[in-house]
């Protein structure tokens, strides 16, 4: 397994708790799987403040949705799915022991999470200098100008940018937490830490990820393609 | 001619492993993680007892004489919040549930020790950061948030109290997913799912509702947080905001929190009832389906908390009929327990009163239940004492005694002590009646049209009221009696052997205080759980040795 | 439990049609579909989920149904939320 003299046989520690390897990493795995599980509920409370609003002031969604920037917004899709597949490739190596390469692609998966981050800052700055930001500045006046064949109530624009700035904030935060993660990973990696027989952060880590992608994938369609036709 | 003289060399066990501040705050080992818990929710349970001694003194009289009306909000709020976010939910599965649930499955530890102590320390930061609030002003939004009031209108701590308890929230999310996680993947060999005690599958579907239900509050605190600090408009009535959309949020894991409160209570009555029956708990599968049912369906009845919030009409018929349901594995479950007590040897041992009350008081909770399920009823006694009659009943009457009655009865397995039995039947009597004069009042008052959260009260309320005071201060005693003969018991107790109760169930296998890793061996198991037949009276002990 | 290695051409495979997914979603948003606009891009949005999910984290390829329970379950509850929270709304007509 070792392809480099600085990898360090590294017996996977069994903690006391479990009878053998096998128990540790099947409840690793299932923690985590729950974990993601309560995500899901979380991110979901949010879900249904958008389905409820979105069905009440459908008019002034499609109008926020066009405000925002389809290509930045669609080009961090495909950062993510990058990032995602770099992430699979990712347990792939350590599945293989493949020091070199498993580095290799956690390094290339923080560039494309910060890359991510950092395309969604300059959305934010945008909305920013819009005044799209909900509480004393915002300014819906561009929106009711760019729409003039729909009627825009600008209370009902500030909740769509409400809940736009809650879930992609969360979402960003998640990001952040995942950028975290994944740079102790590689830490780790880079260490000669993770074999065949033990990279189970590295899966647990992984799944974390793509969990974070998922919640991108619907966030895209139902913030930034409501009624896009107009 | 020298004698030789033995000096008794004392057993290791997890109490005398390691000594110091740092092998308690860096503990790892279950046991010691519930007594750390022990600590911290009997603080909390003190300052939420505290608030509510302030709204029965204030209450003794018509006039609002003792605090100011804003004050008084304030009181009603924190003792809510203390008593359910940092006592109930955490109690008997932080205490009980941390302690017992890897014994008895069998394993050395939970799943993920280091994450047990970090839910306890979520809990201690919660705590700290609810405490600060409190002393700097407090909150007065009532312990359900209800917005726009709490995101618009009140003057006081709401964002404060609104984060504290979504990092406590991260501390249930974190203990239930522990258990499932050990649950699921860590029991002995032998030891199948329909021969578990029915504990563990109390506290499975607890876990349950905390991995589904804790992260919808958090996300609806943070939003309420948020609306206040960055001036969003989710629900801003003014900016198209439904006020309504918090209460479905808030409510969707609410109501489901107070099965989090009463199923592990639930799973300690079971345990105990069969034990001083000297019986198999009658229909094992049912009370064990049971519990998984009350999970599930308690998840669909969140709106009979909004009947009349100005929900539709339809919605409201829907959510009062699933309520109906959900009272049903409640009920089986009260009826097995009492079909396990016919025909069997009883044993008035201090747990067994509060297993025998706990079916009463829940019984008599969970009926009222019903009558604010009907939604004609609802109209006329939602928001009024009948409600925090309700309620009471069941998370006093029912979850406390629960709580309390577990300590009793595992008391010797934690501490190696055996409590005065004498004055622990004492204590017991002493809550039981306190607990009656106090919220049985309520019951009438609230059928009267007294209503809740108001800080005085028509005159010819008053009898009543003043009764239901007296009842309390009755209810102190009887709470802080244990607190002090179980820290006497720890130094002048009789000394328990591994079973005094005669009990069945794998954490009575092991020595009393059990040695760090809980068992020498991990044991096999063959045999079906409460095998009470089996079991012979006297052999390990019983009739216990009462000190 | 030792998963099995898949190959790195099923990965890239895997990636090659969220990326086309993805495009597709964008640009039919810009065809007047009517209410069909929003069905098209969640089941656009659902198939790139599904893709995420038994490849990329493996589900597909998991021995156990428990993992394939927990994803059940959370998806189950979530729309309960949704669901019975939209009940009300619909009966309760328009804000």
């Amino acid at each position: 397994m070792a392809d480099s003299p600085l990898v360090v046989e590294h017996q996977e520690a069994l903690h006391h708790q479990f009878v053998d390897a096998e128990q540790q990493r099947n409840a690793a795995s299932l923690g985590m799987w729950l974990f993601l599980g309560t995500e899901v509920m979380f991110f979901g409370g949010m879900f249904c403040a958008y389905l409820i609003y979105r069905l009440w002031y459908y008019p002034e969604f499609a109008a926020g949705s066009r405000s925002l920037d389809i290509w930045l917004g669609t080009v961090n899709t495909a950062v993510l799915i990058c990032s995602s597949l770099t992430v699979a490739l990712g347990v792939r190596a350590a599945q293989m022991g493949k020091r070199r390469l498993l580095v290799l692609l956690l390094l290339l998966t923080l560039v494309f999470g910060l890359g991510f981050l950092g395309i969604k800052a300059v959305e934010w700055h945008d909305k920013f200098v819009e005044h799209h930001v909900p509480g004393i500045s915002f300014n819906a006046d561009d929106l009711m100008r760019d729409n003039p064949q729909i009627h825009i109530d600008p209370a009902h624009t500030q909740i769509y940018f409400s809940l736009y700035f809650a879930m992609t904030g969360l979402h960003a935060l998640h990001m952040i937490i995942g950028v975290g993660i994944f740079c102790y990973l590689t830490y780790y990696g880079w260490k000669g830490r993770y074999t065949p027989e033990y990279h189970t952060p590295v899966e647990i880590g992984g799944l974390y990820w793509h969990f974070v992608d998922l919640i991108w994938i619907y966030l895209f369609p139902l913030l930034y393609l409501i009624d896009r036709h107009r | 001619m020298a004698t030789a003289t033995t000096i008794p060399v004392e057993r290791e066990h997890y109490l005398n492993t390691d000594y110091g501040i740092r092998s308690w705050l860096l503990a790892t080992d279950h046991k010691r993680i519930a007594l750390l818990y022990l600590v911290t929710i009997t603080l909390f349970f003190f300052i939420g007892g505290f608030f509510a001694l302030l709204i029965r003194l204030e209450l003794l009289t018509p006039a609002g004489d003792l605090v100011l009306a804003d004050t008084y909000n304030k009181l009603f709020t924190m003792h809510g919040q203390v008593m359910v976010f940092f006592f109930l939910i955490p109690s008997i599965p932080a205490v009980l549930g941390n302690f017992l649930v890897p014994m008895m499955v069998g394993a050395r530890d939970l799943a993920f020790p280091r994450i047990n102590l970090l839910s306890w320390y979520l809990l201690v930061v919660a705590g700290l950061v609810m405490l600060h609030c409190i002393i700097t002003g407090g909150v007065d939004s009532g312990w359900t948030f209800y917005t726009p009031f709490s995101t618009a209108f009140s003057n006081t701590k709401v964002i404060e109290a609104g984060l504290a308890i979504f990092i406590a929230g991260f501390s249930s999310i974190l203990t239930g997913l522990n258990f499932v996680v050990t649950i699921h993947r860590m029991r002995a060999p032998g030891l199948t799912w329909s021969r578990l005690p029915l504990f563990i599958w109390a506290h499975y579907a607890t876990s349950i509702i905390q991995l589904l239900g804790t992260p919808v509050l958090a996300i609806t605190l943070l939003l309420v947080v948020f609306e206040r600090a960055f001036h969003l408009g989710i629900f801003d009535p003014t900016r198209g905001g439904d006020p309504l959309l918090f209460q479905h949020l808030f409510w969707f894991y609410s109501h489901p929190a107070v099965y989090i409160m009463i199923l592990p209570a639930m799973g300690v009555v079971a345990e105990i009832i069969p034990c001083f029956s000297r019986k198999r708990i009658f229909g094992y599968s049912a009370v064990a389906m049971s519990s998984i049912a009350i999970a599930v369906f308690g998840f669909l009845v969140w709106a009979h908390h909004m009947f009349v919030a100005g929900i539709s009409l339809y919605s409201a018929m829907i959510f009062s009929i699933l309520s109906y349901l959900v009272a049903v594995p409640s009920a089986i479950k009260v009826f097995n327990w009492t079909a396990t007590m016919y025909k069997g040897s009883i044993h008035f041992d201090t747990p067994m009163l509060y297993a025998m009350g706990f079916i009463g008081l829940f019984t008599v909770g969970g009926l009222t239940g019903l009558f604010l399920a009907a939604l004609g009823i609802d109209v006329h006694v939602t928001d009024t004492y009948f409600v925090i009659a309700h309620f009471h009943y069941i998370m006093v009457g029912g979850a406390v005694m629960g709580y309390l009655g577990g300590l009793h009865f595992w008391w010797p397995k934690i501490s190696g002590r055996l409590y005065p039995e004498w004055l622990g039947k004492f204590a017991a009597l002493t809550v039981f009646l306190g607990f009656n004069l106090t919220f049985f009042p309520q019951f009438i008052l609230g059928y009267l049209g007294m209503p809740r959260r108001y800080w005085q009260y028509p005159p010819e309320f008053q009898v009543l009221n003043v009764l239901s005071t007296a009842g309390s201060t009755i209810l102190a005693v009887g709470y802080v009696l244990p607190m002090i003969y179980f820290l006497w018991s720890m130094r002048y107790g009789k000394i328990a052997d591994a079973n005094p109760w005669g009990a069945a169930g794998l954490e009575w296998k092991t020595a009393s205080p059990p040695p760090t890793e809980n068992f020498e061996e991990i044991p096999e198991v063959t045999w079906e759980a409460y095998n009470y037949d089996e079991i012979p009276a006297g052999g390990t002990g019983w009739p216990i040795a009462h000190s | 439990m030792s998963e099995p290695i898949l190959s790195s051409k099923l990965y890239v495979g895997i990636w090659a049609a969220l990326m086309v997914l993805t495009v597709i979603t964008a640009t039919v948003a810009f065809v007047d579909l009517g209410p069909f606009n929003t069905v098209v891009a969640l089941v656009i949005a659902t198939l790139k989920a599904l893709l995420v999910v038994l490849f990329f984290m493996h589900v597909k390829y998991a021995s156990e149904r428990l993992t394939k329970m927990v994803i059940v379950c959370s998806l189950f509850w979530l729309l309960i939320l949704l669901f019975l929270s939209l009940a009300d709304y619909h009966w309760r007509g328009h804000g």
